[in-house]
């Protein structure tokens, strides 16, 4: 049974491992963090967030201070899938965002009794309404029911 | 008479029995000063229920008149809400910056107006337990029917200084059995700048206003004497005599209303329906929260300014989900700054989780105390999310808006597994008031101080299928008004030259990308004292992230053009009636010009007729893998001038023809592939990642407050000033110094000398120099 836990993220609870949902790399231990079987890249933030006015006249410009902020960019190492950002100041340890109970993630959805992969979408409404099968075995993401 | 060792205590100073009651008579009758009660203010869980709730539910409650007594309650708050809007004197009120709610006797909010402000359920519980515990039973104050509260310092209870409160109780036999209450968001308060939220504020005297809860209505009458000494602690007397009057108004409005529900379903229904109401949304949200999955979702902000230098202060957050506990600690955070006015007291940053939780997790439920009631929150006093009493609180928003982040954010989480949502998943709200505050002399020779409404323009989070709404909302109130800026302009004299114009490039970038911000320029005219204010953090780190690999919001500066008249330029060349801030700024067009930009803690600064303030409001946050973003919503994007060529190409990797927009599909799939190959070639594995990036220090030349990594929250790191120079400290929060922050122009000047110093040793000039 794989529980879909972010946009590109499952949770496999047969092998506990994290799964990527577009490619079915395993990332590791379920246990862990998920960031462990990433890639990691160390951005600077003027590359993403360009600056509007001239930052050869000026300090404060639109783009954040390289100084100050960086953007750690995690990809999947195997379909380079960008699964999560992170601003940080410089040298700051990543942040372990997520740690779950497996033990009781697996108890919860035996007692609910339905494939998560079916049961779950993005909320309220039709348009929140999504296919969490694996693309990568040929799902797409559309409405299933 | 003959003292036993029991009776004279020991040689170590315990207190015996008989000396300690001396002690705490001695100290019943002799209260120097009822300042805000720990007690009180540091809970956040709904009253027990007092004999007489016992007694009226064990009377049996129908869910179904439960439920038709709270339907009308609903319509009369709505009714009352709009008369606020409709009648207040405050910008704020007109653009929904209020609630109107209805509590139980002990002051537990059990509904509130379905629009306005959330976060007022989860604070004005402080204050009626204040007024129920001090003021009920002291013979120079009391409460009797007619009466009418007033407050408006959040050390009190309140979500920030800037608003105040009427607080009614609803009487039956001398008994009080529930409380009405209107909030609005006032605006001036007689700060140590106009506008009621001071970026200067160094004290908590410079914050303004400090109202305890007093009883401002006697009887049904408006004490005038109190009125006058409010009147003259602010710098709008007018607005303090008008909104007094809308509150009671809308308050008696809805009394009117519970008095005919009382009528009709008897007094024990209407105090039982108020009751459960709490505690089945108290059950609800433990219901709730048991669906989610078991876990730790950590989400923990940096924010860059004082608004009077740049630093980077922690807001740490951890989120643990256990069965049906959630637990909230915000271990970590770093210290309150005793000479600036970001802190927040803990019950206005619990009142933005209460935000979160009842717009962003379950809006669908009653909006009442009871929602944020069973959640646990972990804090330690004197954090700059849970500021002490001596520290100034005049921009407390800077702190409580960052509770709001760490729980909106850190849902999209803990909520993403759960097969039944209540909202949608969705990336981050913009967290930041970009906006202009302003005070002086209108057109119409009147003493004012304000805020526009632009304010309520933050760029909505991006959903997980959708892009996110421009300038939508305020965090804080979901139906919020962006204003007419012609109705402002005929009371303050400033026009908005640019109003409303959304900025290229200020976007979270993603699969769906944030919704936009837009750009503000404005110049006072026709007033003979005028000055702007901005009150924001993140112009060097980003205020908000994104979600799932979709990017935050960029930085925002704040920009400046002095020494010049924009009237008189545009009246002798109008084609120079072409304003942007990127134009202005990187064109500095008009001769004569000072071009300044600066972070967006701008203290009040005198305007000249036609000098130019120029602003944008910020991003929601972006989601998903920019590469995954359609090609044809990045090309709809270049089209419509919101994105730049730069950012499709080197961002979301889309090939286009420029004259038509057409995108070519092959070689977008093709760059694609590239850009995906890149990221694996340049990525490092994040055990190594780990040994490159990380240090064991925040670096040296940084201003940094908190915890450094999340293995040790327990230990803090800041910079104080004890001597000469600034020094770094770490510590647990209750060892480490003081923390004030030497005014930055004395730093300035101290630079100054010193290099005018090693100029003379270098050119051998003698100077004496006399302090």
């Amino acid at each position: 049974m794989r529980v879909p836990m972010t946009e590109y993220l499952y949770i496999d609870l047969s092998t506990e491992q994290w799964v990527c949902r577009p490619c079915g790399h395993n990332l590791g231990d379920a246990r862990g963090s998920y960031k462990e079987g990433t890639l990691v890249f160390d951005r600077d933030p003027r590359e993403i967030h360009p600056p509007i006015i001239d930052p050869e006249k000026y300090e404060f410009t639109f783009s954040p201070d390289p100084a100050y902020c960086r953007i750690l960019e995690y990809c999947c190492p195997k379909c380079g899938t960008q699964m999560e950002t992170e601003y940080l100041p410089p040298g700051h340890p990543p942040t372990i965002d997520m740690i779950w109970d497996i033990d009781a993630l697996r108890t919860q959805w035996e007692e609910r009794g339905e494939d998560p992969e079916l049961v779950v979408d993005y909320g309220p409404g039709e348009n929140a309404v999504t296919d969490m099968r694996s693309t990568h075995e040929g799902h797409h993401n559309h409405s299933h029911r | 008479m003959t003292l036993t060792t029991n009776d004279t205590g020991n040689a170590q100073g315990i207190l015996s029995t008989q000396e300690q009651q001396w002690v705490d008579k001695f100290m019943d009758e002799t209260t120097l000063f009822l300042g805000p009660d720990p007690e009180i203010m540091r809970s956040h869980q709904i009253h027990e229920r007092t004999a007489y709730e016992d007694e009226c539910i064990a009377k049996g409650v129908s869910p179904l008149e439960t439920d038709r007594i709270r339907k009308r309650l609903a319509g009369s708050l709505d009714e009352a809400f709009e008369m606020c809007e409709s009648m207040g004197a405050a910008p704020g009120a007109k653009w929904a910056d209020l609630s109107v709610a209805v509590y139980t006797a002990e002051g537990d909010v059990t509904y509130l107006s379905n629009r306005g402000v959330i976060a007022f359920s989860a604070v004005l519980h402080h204050p009626i337990r204040y007024i129920m515990k001090n003021w009920k039973d002291e013979p120079t104050v009391g409460i009797n029917p007619g009466d009418g509260f007033f407050h408006n310092d959040s050390r009190y209870g309140m979500v920030h200084n800037t608003d105040q409160s009427m607080l009614v109780p609803v009487m039956r036999d001398g008994q009080i059995i529930a409380w009405v209450g209107a909030t609005i968001h006032e605006g001036e308060n007689g700060a140590c700048e106009p506008g009621g939220m001071p970026s200067g504020s160094e004290t908590p005297f410079d914050d303004g206003l400090r109202a305890s809860p007093i009883k401002i209505v006697e009887g049904g009458h408006l004490r005038r004497d109190l009125l006058t000494f409010l009147q003259h602690s602010t710098r709008d007397p007018k607005l303090m005599l008008a909104d007094i009057k809308v509150k009671m108004g809308a308050v008696r409005r809805v009394i009117e209303s519970v008095d005919r529900i009382i009528e009709e379903v008897g007094q024990e229904a209407f105090v039982a329906a108020l009751r459960v109401t709490v505690e089945n949304v108290e059950a609800e949200v433990r219901r709730r929260i048991k669906e989610l999955p078991d876990g730790t979702v950590t989400f923990n902000q940096f924010m860059d300014s004082t608004l009077k230098e740049n630093i980077l202060i922690k807001f740490a957050c951890k989120i643990t989900v256990k069965g049906d506990r959630l637990i909230v600690d915000l271990t970590g955070t770093g210290p309150e700054i005793l000479n600036r006015a970001i802190n927040s007291p803990l019950g206005s940053t619990k009142a933005f989780m209460t935000q979160a939780i009842l717009s962003y997790w379950w809006p669908d439920l009653p909006r009442s105390t009871g929602a944020l009631s069973p959640i646990e929150v972990i804090s330690e006093e004197h954090s700059w999310a849970d500021a002490g009493y001596d520290a100034p609180v005049g921009q407390s928003l800077q702190g409580s808006f960052r509770g709001f982040s760490a729980l909106q954010t850190a849902y999209a989480k803990l909520q993403f597994s759960a097969p039944k949502k209540y909202s949608n998943v969705i990336a981050p709200w913009f967290n930041q008031i970009n906006d202009f505050l302003w005070g002086g002399t209108t057109q119409h020779g009147e003493q004012v101080g304000n805020l526009c409404a632009d304010l309520n323009g933050m760029g909505g989070g991006a959903k997980a299928f959708r892009d996110g709404e421009d300038a939508v909302a305020p965090l804080f109130c979901a139906m919020a008004d962006i204003a007419e800026q012609e109705v402002m302009e005929e009371e303050v004299p400033f026009l908005q030259l640019v109003s409303k114009r959304l900025v290229r490039d200020n976007q979270g970038f993603g699969k769906y990308r944030g919704g936009m911000g837009y750009e503000m320029i404005v110049a006072s005219r026709g007033t003979p004292n005028w000055g702007f204010m901005t009150v924001t953090s993140g112009s060097k780190f980003s205020s908000i992230t994104g979600m799932f690999g979709g990017y935050g919001c960029p930085a925002y500066p704040l920009s400046i053009v002095k020494g010049i008249n924009i009237y008189d330029i545009i009246r002798k060349d109008p084609s120079q009636f072409d304003l942007s801030i990127e134009r202005i700024m990187n064109e500095q067009p008009y001769e004569g010009g000072s071009y300044q930009s600066a972070h967006m803690g701008l203290q009040f600064d005198v305007a000249k007729e036609g000098e130019l303030y120029m602003i944008s409001q910020g991003s929601g946050g972006g989601y998903g893998d920019v590469l995954e973003r359609d090609p044809e919503l990045v090309a709809a994007d270049l089209q419509l001038d919101r994105i730049s060529a730069q950012v499709a190409t080197d961002l979301y990797a889309v090939v286009w023809n420029p004259e038509t927009f057409v995108v070519d599909v092959q070689a977008t799939e093709a760059a694609r592939v590239e850009a995906r190959k890149r990221r694996i070639a340049r990525g490092t594995p994040f055990r190594e990642f780990i040994k490159e990036f990380v240090t064991e220090e925040p670096p040296a030349d940084l201003l940094y407050y908190g915890s450094w990594g999340q293995d040790n929250d327990e230990e803090v790191f800041a910079t104080h000033w004890g001597g000469q120079e600034p020094q770094r400290v770490k510590g647990k929060l209750s060892e480490i110094p003081l923390v004030m922050i030497p005014d930055r122009r004395v730093l300035k000047i101290e630079a100054q000398n010193k290099r005018i110093r090693e100029l003379e040793a270098k050119y051998g000039e003698t100077v004496v120099h006399k302090s």
